[in-house]
């Protein structure tokens, strides 16, 4: 298991609040990690500067087998990179069928021109169905995104961030508004997929992690509080404190 | 652009069937080429709200596929018969002044031939040289070259710097708003190059076709708008029927989401907007020797402003319905402005309809957007599904 994703010393501030603070992170390649915190520990600002949205004001965030910095680049530059990323509420294209969302999402060239001129390929459609098998949705190539239940546009989205082929997938809070069975079946993608690549699962709901069975790091206030196994983190008396005692 | 893709779309062959009816009709029906039941007069207005309905096209992709409300399309389609108007302006000029000077005992050398164009043209502006913008305007393929060319990097410079700095919204259609007024305050300018507030005119007369009646001028020119709408029809159907489709109506109504599946959403932004105000060149290109005359003031805010509105009535994100908007909004602005609407008494106040037309329009706007995002298109859509 080789380092993915390095991130060091790094620090973010808003309006004066210190968001992110000093904090360093690392993940390698395949590997499955969950973040716990408390609401406000910089859980969703962390993949923000992954992903490139945020700027950090120091630091440094380190890629891929050439160790290249991440800040120099734009938010589609990362994603190329093969860094994908699923928000917290679940966005997917609602006017447009799930097909097209998956084919969106699928690899291959970004251009404008690639784009206009492309041709679709029986590979592509293949990989469209697979894909949709997968997340449970061959029935509903043709529906409009907007029209699946809640769970379903999860699943959507986790299944076009797998099309993307990415080496590290962000993944906030997938577990939210899910009924126990969605949650079950999520927990399956996601350790199937962690099987090929670096996926990062920011959760709330401690069942969820328990059954993700993957090292945890605990943030708090914008930097690691603890990191280790479940068992060991939860027995943390500092995290016990700060969080799960609450 | 295979057989596949009209066979997949019925709608564009639904288009190109009723355009070229009606383009048939206006045929048989017109003084040069047919009855005589319509007017070469009017044969010039359907002719030019064929160019309009290009222009709506264009919008339509631009803001009701793109999500960028451009309130600065007009800017270009007004460069597109800036563009056209000076070779028209300076061809015909030119033949005028050599068949004048050629009754002198010596014939003109080509310097005093040019200064006497130039100061024929700019006499009204109290100049009598060319200016430089003109260098360009003794050749018809060059300026044509201009129509596509000079709207094409205006867009390409104004929407990079706007989209690479992430302006978008109101604040975009604000700028694009500021665009559109500096360049008609530019044009306004005696010293601008384009003759001022005079703007160009003469516009329909065709050099080299001065034998040709005009009814026969304003029919091929209906042709060149019907065959230009529909060429424009069929290229934006390509454009948003595939994969590039689903990419900007993605970018419309999720542009962060689009960011971060690796897509360069600015370059996109910056394709759309550059492609539509080419096409909006052309169509002002075709539009002005139709109209016969274009000044700074056929390019001022409030006339991107109406595109919208067409546009916004006719119902985003479904190309015939920029059509039907272009159309129903002109056809109805023609009949409440030209006087055909009876006025209506109220006893104490009486509605001119001259005076509240703009109201009118103005509140149906309002009322669209609220109440019937779909516009006129949602009509058809309704007659589709019930077919279906
Ligand atoms: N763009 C922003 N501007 C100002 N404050 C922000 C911004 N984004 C996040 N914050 C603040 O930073 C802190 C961390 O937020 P966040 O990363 O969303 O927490 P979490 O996802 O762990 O709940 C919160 O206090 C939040 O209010
Ligand atoms: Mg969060």
């Amino acid at each position: 298991m080789s380092t993915l994703l390095e991130m060091s010393g790094v620090s973010v501030t808003f309006d004066g609040f210190k968001a992110i603070n000093n904090l360093s992170f690392q993940i390698g390649e395949p590997e499955m990690r969950a973040i716990i915190g408390p609401n406000g520990a910089g859980k969703t600002t962390f993949m923000d500067i992954v992903t490139g949205k945020t700027k950090p004001d120091e630091g440094r965030v380190t890629w891929g087998d050439n160790n290249i910095s991440l800040l120099g680049l734009s938010e589609s530059q990362i994603a190329r990179e093969g860094v994908g990323r699923k928000f917290q509420k679940p966005t997917v294209f609602e006017a447009q069928t799930v097909r097209e969302n998956l084919a969106m999402a699928l690899k291959n060239p970004r251009g404008p021109f690639d784009v206009l001129f492309y041709k679709k390929t029986k590979r592509g459609a293949e990989r469209i169905e697979a894909l949709a098998e997968q997340i449970g949705l061959s029935d509903s190539l043709t529906r409009p995104a907007g029209e699946l239940s809640h769970g379903q546009k999860q699943w959507l989205e986790i299944g076009m961030l797998l099309a993307q082929e990415p080496r590290l997938l962000l993944v906030d809070e997938p577990a939210a508004g899910m009924t126990p069975a969605e949650r079950e079946k999520t927990t399956e993608m996601l350790v199937e997929a962690a099987k090929t690549r670096a996926v990062v699962v920011v959760e709330h709901d401690m069942e969820f992690v328990r059954r993700l069975n993957c090292k945890v790091t605990v943030l708090n206030e914008g930097s690691v509080l603890a990191e280790g196994s479940i068992d060991h983190v939860t027995k943390d008396p500092q995290v016990i404190d700060v969080y799960l005692g609450r | 652009m295979n057989r596949s893709f009209l066979a997949r779309n019925p709608s564009v062959m639904w288009f190109i069937a009723i355009l070229g009816l009606f383009t048939l009709l206006v045929t048989v029906f017109s003084e040069a080429t047919g009855t005589g039941l319509i007017s070469t007069s009017f044969v010039k207005t359907l002719g030019k709200t064929l160019c309009l309905c290009l222009i709506a096209i264009a919008m339509d992709v631009v803001w009701g596929y793109c999500g960028i409300l451009s309130l600065g399309h007009f800017a270009f389609f007004g460069i597109g018969g800036y563009a056209i108007g000076m070779w028209l302006m300076y061809a015909r000029t030119e033949t005028i002044v050599a068949n004048s000077l050629a009754a002198q005992a010596i014939p003109p050398t080509p310097a005093e031939l040019s200064d006497a164009v130039a100061s024929q043209i700019f006499g009204v502006v109290g100049a009598s040289e060319f200016p430089a913008i003109w260098m360009f305007a003794h050749s018809l393929p060059l300026q044509l070259l201009m129509v596509v060319l000079v709207p094409g990097l205006l867009a390409l410079v104004f929407g990079w710097l706007a989209f690479r700095s992430r302006v978008t919204g109101v604040y975009l259609s604000i700028l694009t708003q500021a665009m559109t007024l500096a360049l008609s305050l530019y044009l306004f300018q005696n010293d601008s190059g384009l003759r001022g507030n005079n703007g160009l005119s003469g516009l329909q007369n065709i050099p080299g076709f001065e034998e040709t009646p005009q009814a026969m001028i304003s029919m091929a020119f209906f042709w060149a708008s019907a065959l230009a709408l529909a060429l424009g029809y069929v290229l934006f159907a390509w454009v948003v029927s595939g994969k590039m489709g689903s990419v900007i109506r993605a970018i419309r109504d999720d542009e962060a989401r689009v960011r971060f599946l690796g897509y360069h959403v600015e370059s996109y932004k910056l394709f759309v907007f550059t492609l539509t105000a080419i096409v909006a060149g052309i169509a002002g290109a075709l539009y002005y020797p139709q109209a016969g005359i274009i000044n700074p003031a056929e390019i001022a805010p409030i006339a991107s402003i109406y595109l919208a509105v067409w546009v916004a009535i006719g119902g985003r994100g479904r190309l015939y319905g920029a059509v039907l908007g272009t159309v129903f909004v002109t056809l109805a602005s023609s009949w409440f402005t030209g006087g055909s609407a009876p006025d209506i008494n109220l006893g104490v106040y009486t509605i001119k309809w001259t005076d509240w037309w703009l109201v009118l329009l103005g509140l149906s706007f309002v009322a669209v957007t609220l109440l019937a995002p779909q516009g006129l298109g949602g009509l058809v859509d309704k007659l589709k599904g019930k077919k279906a």
